[in-house]
């Protein structure tokens, strides 16, 4: 078998979170079951109509440009990108060629290896989105039909450079993208509705003979989920691979063609669409409806003050200035902006980030899973968490006392009884949970076990370690609330004296 | 006798004093329908609702309402101008049965300002052309005589005017559409500066070049419409937010110290010797006024035509694009498949010249050939601008024939689409620059023909080039002139 590389660069496809679209102002909504009604003259492409920039799409495209650190262009256009299609109202994209209003940029992640990785980006354009054209799926060969809902979305194109080297890379590529994206704000990053999509471009390169040998490249399009686009980069892999062994073709060969496939996520196979006989010609050029846009400093400024942390920044922050590990900051940050603010809440108040997170990405995600709730719902709010754990911070409370009290919060909750942070001191009280720190009445307690348990008290002497745990597991019993270690130590202490 | 013989001021006074809009709308709509079958100006006229808006201006006139001065005069609108509920057709076979669901913004102001919407007008189909010859629903004939053509491509609009259909029309002007049939039909035809009217409704054609402007019987008309029209309109994004002068108060007000320039590449070959009498008559008329005369060179203009063509033609190649069959306009009823559609849809729905300025555009924006032609076309177009401005630090009016000739022959050029282009020779500059300009009446040719006299302005100087023009046009008496009607 071929010793080979894969060179993989991703086109993701957002959409924006605009309320109106790109060049009118109809609403920018997701609406399948009612075609046809977002639409005006203008994105109906009705002779004599005229497109207006919407600024607020804009505005979302230079914040993300900023999130994926690209440089910004201080002028910038639109051009057209010409092709026929009946999801095309006017015959034309509106678009940005040459002069993109961002380019050169990265996004950064972490691999499972615990290696950062780096994907460079080549642009970010602003672009309006085609309709739908809905085909008769029934075999029937009923007429297609079209619905320009939305038409004139606004759509934002970014390109990566060829950086990615596996399925699942491209993968923690996407991922990390959509959290970005969400954590920013520009886009629901809705995966079946195609708010967030992607174009997978492949090939191999094959290292034969201190030779490295690229393949033709397929461009692998409209990949609408993290699954599909793992499965389609390792399934045309594995056929780019065995097609090099039978054919032996290179890219730039007249009779190797760059193609385009699909993904048929039901045989997991990709499915030839088209070849593309040489470059297709979209005539672009600059569209004289509208005028260019120039970006001010000031415009930019106000843009940056609205920026929230970026997921890769609060990772670090949770790693060097709270003590957590890499895998609990990526825990915790993939979990996206809700999740992560609540986290930080908790900190904010009980000032202890490990113990945060332990209790944030166990006790709290477990409940919220199984109870199917997002963190919104769930009762137990991070000023109750954090109250909680603040308690026991100060040695105010055990862990076991601290998750005694969260299940009976839980379980008042369930009551539909109102739980707030002051029922925990209540709840401690009524259970007699609180630890008890007095070293005098965990003292009795011992003398009296260790009276009882002549023999167990000799062994431990005698250096029988295991026969230490029974004589804890008896104070304990007695004292409530006691913290296991404190007792356990004092035994030790009492009967090595 | 007609009742539009009057100027435009007195026409005003006649509705202020008494006169209503619905016995103009009516003569107006007689006169159509009598004489405008031998002349073909229109493409339809909308008798009912005029008369309807006409009989509403009264009703506000009547209840002491103050009114704007257009209001309840007739209008005639190109048919590139989307009118809301009645069919827009370019005067294409394509757009035979669109009806637009919106006005453009020009309507909407018309509208409001009180003016009766009379008709839709000829135009050569997406107003590709010189003489109104290339309209689906045959040519418009010149009213001085209806062997000859009226001009291009708003020749309904200019021959509405001229027959006395209706006082005022409404053209576009994308390589000189307005002024080149004003000069034929012997009315006044004003392109203003690109950015001044909104392009909201207006069909494009070359969307860089197009503005719509008025037609009048005089400078005076051409300045009441204007005042209408022009304006800021969001929904434009290149239309220019400015204020605008109040034209109609001003325009009879002469300009002291007037600078008119003559660029020597303006008479070139292949210019009649009768306009060019009659162009050089009008510099000694403005010399007489007081005026002083400055000669200038515009060295590229030489390479107007052939930037013009090739920016329009790559615009409208794109522009064109929509009118696929799928969504609206025609579609063929026998395709095999999708592409087939397209291409029987667009075989059928357009004529050839339309064909003829679709492929050159394609062509020229194709990969491999964009920089050769459309990007150097942009370049040039800019050193035409930069001679323009570089004129107009001398003066404040360029003088030019309008066109080269008087009005052709119906069918006298349609074999040769060259020689028909190079007819746009001293108008197409004012565009590819975006300045205003003006047609007015300056003299008769031998044969009868009206010859028409283009004076070009800096942008946004409208409110001056339209007091230029009315200083000629009170010294001369050749905009009271009308052709003969038959009645």
């Amino acid at each position: 078998m071929a010793n080979y590389t894969t060179i993989i660069g991703l086109e993701v496809h957002v959409q924006l979170l605009t309320n109106t679209k790109l060049f009118c102002s109809c609403p920018n909504r997701f609406n399948p079951d009612n075609p046809n009604v977002q639409t005006c003259p203008v994105c109906l492409g009705l002779p004599g109509a005229l497109p207006v920039l919407n600024r607020e799409a804009f505005k979302l495209s230079l914040k993300t440009a900023m999130a994926l650190n690209l440089e910004l262009a201080r002028f910038t256009k639109w051009d057209r990108k010409q092709y026929y299609y009946p999801d095309l109202p006017k015959g034309y994209q509106t678009s940005q060629f040459d002069l993109p209003f961002s380019s050169k940029g990265y996004v950064e992640f972490d691999m499972p290896s615990g290696e950062l990785k780096r994907v460079r980006l080549i642009r970010a354009h602003l672009e309006e989105d085609a309709g739908k054209n809905i085909h008769d799926e029934s075999g029937r060969g009923a007429d297609s039909q079209v619905d320009l809902n939305r038409a004139g979305t606004p759509l934002l194109e970014i390109v990566s450079e060829p950086d990615i080297r596996s399925a699942e890379e491209a993968r923690l590529y996407l991922e990390e993208m959509r959290l970005l994206l969400l954590t920013i704000g520009v886009s629901d990053c809705n995966m079946q509705e195609g708010s967030l999509r992607c174009d997978a471009n492949v090939n191999l390169h094959i290292h034969e003979n201190g030779e490295t040998i690229p393949t033709p490249i397929v461009e692998i399009k409209n990949l609408n989920s993290f699954r599909f686009l793992e499965a389609a980069i390792e399934y045309e892999v594995k056929r780019q691979l065995g097609q090099w062994e039978k054919e032996r073709k290179r890219l730039g060969d007249v009779d190797a063609p760059k193609t385009t496939r699909g993904y048929d996520p039901d045989r997991g196979v990709t499915v030839l669409q088209r070849g593309k006989e040489g470059a297709a010609d979209y005539r672009y050029f600059p569209c004289p409806d509208l005028v260019p846009v120039v970006v001010s400093e000031e415009e930019l400024a106000a843009i940056r003050a609205t920026l929230v942390e970026f997921p890769s920044a609060r990772r670090r922050r949770y790693c060097d200035q709270l003590g957590l590990s890499a895998y609990d900051a990526q825990v915790i940050v993939n979990q996206g902006n809700e999740f992560a603010a609540y986290y930080d809440a908790v900190v904010a108040i009980c000032g202890d980030g490990k113990l945060a997170a332990n209790w944030t990405t166990q006790d709290v995600l477990r409940q919220t899973n199984d109870r199917r709730e997002t963190l919104a719902q769930f009762p137990v709010t991070a000023e109750i968490l954090g109250t909680l754990l603040s308690k026991v911070a100060k040695n105010e409370l055990t862990i076991k006392a601290a998750r005694d009290v969260f299940a009976a919060l839980l379980a008042e909750a369930d009551e539909e009884k109102p739980i707030s942070k002051e029922r925990i001191d209540a709840i401690v009280t009524e259970k007699g949970l609180a630890t008890i720190s007095d070293t005098g009445a965990i003292d009795a307690v011992i003398n009296a076990v260790v009276a009882r348990n002549e023999k167990a008290a000799a062994d431990v002497r005698a250096g029988k370690q295991q026969a230490l745990g029974p004589l804890v597991g008896q104070v304990m019993k007695e004292l409530k609330g006691a913290d296991a270690k404190v007792v356990r130590q004092m035994l030790i202490d009492k009967l090595s004296s | 006798m007609s009742t539009l013989m009057e100027s435009t001021r007195e026409l005003v006074q006649r509705l202020q004093s008494g006169e209503t809009a619905v016995s103009l709308t009516q003569s107006c709509l007689n006169a159509i329908t009598s004489r405008d079958a031998a002349i073909h100006a229109f493409v339809r006229p909308i008798a009912d609702g005029a008369l309807a808006d006409a009989a509403s201006v009264d009703g506000r006139r009547q209840a002491g309402e103050t009114l704007s001065p257009i209001a309840g005069i007739p209008i005639a609108l190109k048919d590139n101008i989307c009118t809301q509920g009645v069919a827009t057709t370019c005067s294409s076979r394509m757009l035979e049965d669109f009806i637009p669901p919106y006005d453009a913004h020009v309507v909407t102001r018309l509208r409001e300002a009180g003016a009766i919407i009379i008709g839709k007008t000829n135009l050569d189909e997406f107003a590709m052309g010189s003489s109104t010859e290339n309209s689906a629903i045959g040519p418009t004939r010149n009213p001085w005589n209806t062997a000859h053509a009226p001009g291009g491509s708003s020749g309904g609009s200019a021959a509405a005017v001229a027959a006395q259909f209706a006082p005022l029309a409404l053209g576009s002007d994308t390589g000189g559409s307005i002024r080149q049939p004003a000069s034929f039909c012997g009315v006044v035809g004003l392109k203003p500066t690109y950015g001044r009217v909104s392009r909201y409704g207006l069909v494009a054609y070359a969307s860089s070049l197009d503005q719509i402007g008025p037609f009048a019987r005089d400078v005076e008309g051409a300045a009441l419409l204007f005042d209408v029209i022009a304006g800021h309109d969001e929904r434009d994004s290149t239309s220019v937010n400015r204020p605008v002068p109040k034209c109609w108060d001003t325009v009879n007000q002469p300009l002291t110290g007037l600078r008119v320039g003559v660029a020597k590449e303006h008479f070139g070959a292949g210019l009649d010797t009768e306009v060019e009498a009659a162009t050089r008559k009008a510099i000694e008329v403005y010399r007489s006024l007081g005026a002083t005369i400055v000669d200038l060179s515009l060295p590229h203009s030489k390479y107007a035509i052939a930037v013009y063509y090739l920016i329009a033609c790559s615009e409208a190649s794109s522009n064109l694009a929509r009118y696929d069959g799928v969504h609206y306009g025609h579609r063929a009823e026998k395709f095999s498949n999708m592409i087939d559609m397209y291409k029987a849809s667009r075989a059928e729905g357009f004529g050839a010249e339309v064909k003829r300025r679709v492929m050159l555009g394609t062509y020229a924006l194709s990969s491999g050939y964009y920089d050769a032609y459309y990007l150097k076309a942009l370049k040039v177009r800019r050193l035409i601008r930069n001679d323009f401005d570089a004129a107009f630090e001398k003066v404040d009016v360029i003088l030019s024939p309008t066109s080269p000739m008087p009005a052709f022959k119906v069918g006298e050029m349609s074999d040769d689409p060259l020689k028909m282009y190079l007819a746009d020779i001293y108008t197409i500059s004012a565009n590819l620059a975006g300045l205003p300009g003006i047609s007015v009446p300056a003299g008769m040719s031998s044969s009868g023909l009206p010859i028409g006299l283009q004076l070009l302005a800096a942008p946004f100087e409208e409110e001056r080039l339209l007091r230029a023009a009315r200083m000629f046009e009170n010294a001369t008496d050749w905009s009271r002139r009308s052709p003969e009607l038959n009645h």
